[in-house]
C-alpha cells in the first residue's frame, strides 16, 4: 500500500495538523518509505495468534464508586491559554 | 576538599548519613557544575533553589536525629518528561512551553520523599521521540565525549534521554531519571559510558509522565554504576493506584541483593542479534562480555529469538499509533500553546496550534499513527503489529526454558555525530534495533559500559532478564562492571 498526496492531506486533516503543499509533497516520500519498510510484517505467519493487549499479565482493578478527586477548578484552569472567568475560552463554534 | 562531582549516589548518601559532609555542600557544588556546563545544553530549566532546599531539609533531619530517606542528600537531574509541581514541564516541545504543572508525577514524588533534590529539568528528544536528542525544541544536547582523533565534532548523547546521559557523563549529577519506550534509557547510557536500567513494565508508575506510547513507556534510572542504578530504582519504583498498569507488588531490596557471583545462571546469546556486517568493535565487545560472565560463573548457551527482525517495524506501527492517540490532548484549549489565526474557527485553531507546536518528527509520527489506525488499514497494520508483538514476547518466553538472562549489544554502533543521521528517518530508527525487542515484551533490560570503540567512544552491553527479575539483570551488570575495567571519561572541554 502506498500513499499519495491526497491521502497525506487526508491524514493531516484527521490528525488536526495543518500542512503546507510543500510539506505534503515531502511527507509522501517519507511516509511511503516507512510504510514500505513496515510492510515486511505481512510475511509473518500469525495464524492463531491473538494480538497482544498487555505485556505483563495484570488485572484491571476496581475501586469503590466514590468521589476521590476534584474540587480543583483553579488548578485545572491554571494553564489554560485563554481562560474566560471559570471557563476554557474557545473561538465561536456556532454561527 | 572532596570533589563532589566524583561521588556517586551511594557515596553521597553514605557521606551525608555519616556526617562526613553536609548535603548542602554537595548541592552547592553540583549547582555550580550545572551552571558552568551550558555548552552541553543538557538542562532546559535549572532549579538550584530546589536542590538547596531539599539538601537543607536533609541536613536538618540529620541534625535532629530523624531517620533519613533511601537517597537522602543526593541531588539528581529530572528528565523533562516528568511533571514537577511549580516547575515548567515541556517534554522538550514548543506546544508545552510555559506549562507549569499543578501536580507532581509519582516517580518524582517518590524520589523527593526519599530525600533527593532536583538540580533541574533535563533536555530530551521532543515527546521522547528520537535517538539522538536532535528533535528537542530547546536545541541539541551535546555529548561530553569526543572522538580520539583530535576532532571537535559534536556527538549525539543518544536519545531520548540525552540530557540525562550527557549530564551524568559530564559529572553534573550523579544520577538522573530516564524513560524508555524503545531504548531511550539504554541507548543513551551506552553512548556516553554510563549505566541505565529499564525495569519491568509496570514497576514505575506512569502517572504524571508525559505519555508517548503507553503500552511501552517505562521510567528507570541512569547513573555511573550498577549499585547507584539499584538505589535509584528502589526509590522510584512502587505500586501506584493512579496508574492502571502499575504492578501491585512490593519493591525488592535490589541494592542489598546485589551479588556478582553468577554460578548457576545461564546466559543466552541470541544468534539473530549477530547481524550481517555487525560493527567489528561491537562484536569484539560482545565477545568480551561473554568471557566476563563466564568468569563470573555463568554458563553460556546459544539461543534463538526468531522474530527479532520484525521487532523494529512492529514498534514503528505500535508506538506512533499510541502516540497519535495520546497527543490528541494538545489542542490549544486546556493547556500549552494556542495558535489562533485571524478569523479561525475551532478546527482551524486545532490544526494551526498542532502544526506550530509539534516538531517535524512528532508530526511525522502522529501522521503515521493516524494512518495505521484509520478505517480500512487498522487490521493490516495495527492488529498485525500487535500479533507480531505477541510472537516476539513468545520468543523470549521460549528462550527462558534454556537461559536466565540474555546478553547482547545495546546499540549497533558507538555515538554518531550530530546531523549524521538526519536525512533519512529510517536510518535513525535502525539505531534501536537491539533495544526495541525487550521493550515490546515489557522485560527488564540494562545497559552497562562494555569498552571503547576504535575512535575512543563508549560502547554498551545489554542484559535482558525475565519479567520482574531486575535483580538478576543488576547482578549480571555488576559482574560485567567488575571485570570490564571501564574507567574512561570524557575530557572536560566545555
Amino acid at each position: 500500500m502506498s500513499v499519495d498526496k491526497d491521502t497525506v492531506n487526508k491524514i493531516a486533516r484527521l490528525s488536526r495538523v495543518a500542512i503546507s503543499d510543500a510539506e505534503a509533497d515531502k511527507m509522501v516520500g517519507e511516509l511511503n518509505g516507512i510504510l514500505a519498510w513496515v510492510e515486511q510484517l505481512g510475511e509473518v505467519d500469525v495464524t492463531g495468534i491473538e494480538p497482544m493487549t498487555a505485556v505483563i499479565p495484570n488485572k484491571l482493578r476496581l475501586r469503590e464508586d466514590v468521589v476521590t478527586d476534584g474540587d480543583v477548578r483553579d488548578k485545572v484552569l491554571a494553564n489554560a491559554p485563554a481562560k474566560e472567568g471559570s471557563f476554557f475560552g474557545v473561538p465561536k463554534v456556532i454561527e | 576538599m572532596t570533589d563532589f562531582s566524583r561521588l556517586g549516589v551511594a557515596a553521597i548518601r553514605d557521606g551525608v548519613a555519616k556526617g562526613e559532609f553536609k548535603a548542602v555542600e554537595v548541592a552547592e557544588a553540583l549547582n555550580a557544575r550545572v551552571s558552568a556546563a551550558k555548552a552541553l545544553n543538557a538542562f532546559i530549566v535549572e532549579t538550584p533553589e530546589k536542590a538547596i532546599e531539599a539538601a537543607q531539609a536533609v541536613d536538618a533531619d540529620r541534625a535532629a536525629g530523624k531517620p533519613l530517606g533511601k537517597i537522602a542528600g543526593v541531588p539528581i537531574g529530572m528528565k523533562d518528561l516528568f511533571c514537577t509541581e511549580g516547575v515548567q514541564t515541556t517534554a522538550a516541545s514548543h506546544i508545552l512551553e510555559g506549562f507549569v504543572p499543578t501536580y507532581e508525577s509519582t516517580v518524582s514524588a517518590n524520589l523527593w520523599k526519599a530525600g533527593a533534590g532536583m538540580l533541574g529539568k533535563l533536555n530530551l528528544d521532543q515527546f521522547a521521540m528520537g535517538s539522538s536528542n536532535e528533535t528537542s525544541y530547546f536545541g541539541n544536547v551535546i555529548s561530553p565525549w569526543r572522538r580520539n582523533d583530535g576532532s571537535t565534532a559534536a556527538l549525539a548523547p543518544g536519545g531520548s534521554s540525552g540530557g540525562s546521559s550527557s549530564a551524568i557523563a559530564a559529572r553534573l549529577c550523579p544520577a538522573a531519571t530516564g524513560t524508555d519506550t524503545g531504548g531511550s534509557i539504554r541507548q543513551p547510557a551506552a553512548f556516553v559510558g554510563i549505566s541505565g536500567i529499564k525495569p519491568t513494565y509496570g514497576r514505575c508508575s506512569r502517572w504524571g509522565v508525559v505519555a508517548f506510547a503507553s503500552s511501552l513507556d517505562q521510567a528507570g534510572p541512569m547513573a555511573r554504576d550498577v549499585r547507584d542504578c539499584a538505589i535509584m530504582l528502589e526509590a522510584m519504583a512502587g505500586f501506584d493506584p493512579k496508574d492502571s498498569t502499575s504492578l501491585d507488588l512490593p519493591v525488592p531490596a535490589w541494592e542489598a541483593g546485589l551479588n556478582s557471583d553468577l554460578k548457576g545462571k545461564r546466559i543466552g546469546i541470541p544468534k539473530e542479534y549477530r547481524l550481517d556486517g555487525i560493527d567489528e568493535d561491537i562484536a569484539k565487545m560482545w565477545d568480551n562480555g561473554i568471557a566476563w560472565l563466564k568468569d563470573a560463573g555463568a554458563e553460556i548457551v546459544d539461543i534463538s529469538l526468531p522474530h527479532t527482525k520484525y521487532a523494529l517495524p512492529a514498534y514503528y506501527i505500535i508506538a506512533p499509533a499510541e502516540a497519535s492517540s495520546n497527543l490528541a490532548r494538545y489542542d490549544g484549549v486546556r493547556f500549552g500553546l494556542r495558535d489562533l489565526p485571524d478569523g479561525a474557527g475551532l478546527q482551524d485553531m486545532y490544526a494551526a496550534t498542532r502544526a506550530a507546536g509539534f516538531g517535524e518528527e512528532v508530526r511525522r509520527r502522529i501522521m503515521i499513527g493516524t494512518y495505521v489506525l484509520s478505517a480500512g488499514f487498522y487490521d493490516a497494520y495495527y492488529t498485525q503489529a500487535q500479533k507480531v508483538r505477541a510472537l516476539i514476547a513468545r520468543d523470549f518466553e521460549n528462550a527462558w526454558a534454556s537461559c536466565d538472562l540474555i546478553l547482547a549489544p545495546t546499540a549497533p554502533s558507538a555515538a554518531f555525530g550530530l546531523g549524521e543521521k538526519n536525512a533519512d528517518p529510517l536510518s535513525m530508527y535502525l539505531n534501536d534495533v537491539f533495544a526495541v525487542p525487550a521493550s515490546l515484551a515489557g522485560l527488564p533490560a540494562m545497559s552497562v559500559p562494555g569498552g571503547l570503540s576504535k575512535e575512543g567512544l563508549p560502547l554498551g552491553l545489554q542484559i535482558i532478564g525475565k519479567a520482574l527479575d531486575e535483580q538478576a539483570v543488576l547482578n549480571a551488570g555488576l559482574a560485567i562492571e567488575q571485570r570490564s575495567g571501564f574507567t574512561a571519561e570524557a575530557g572536560e572541554w566545555w
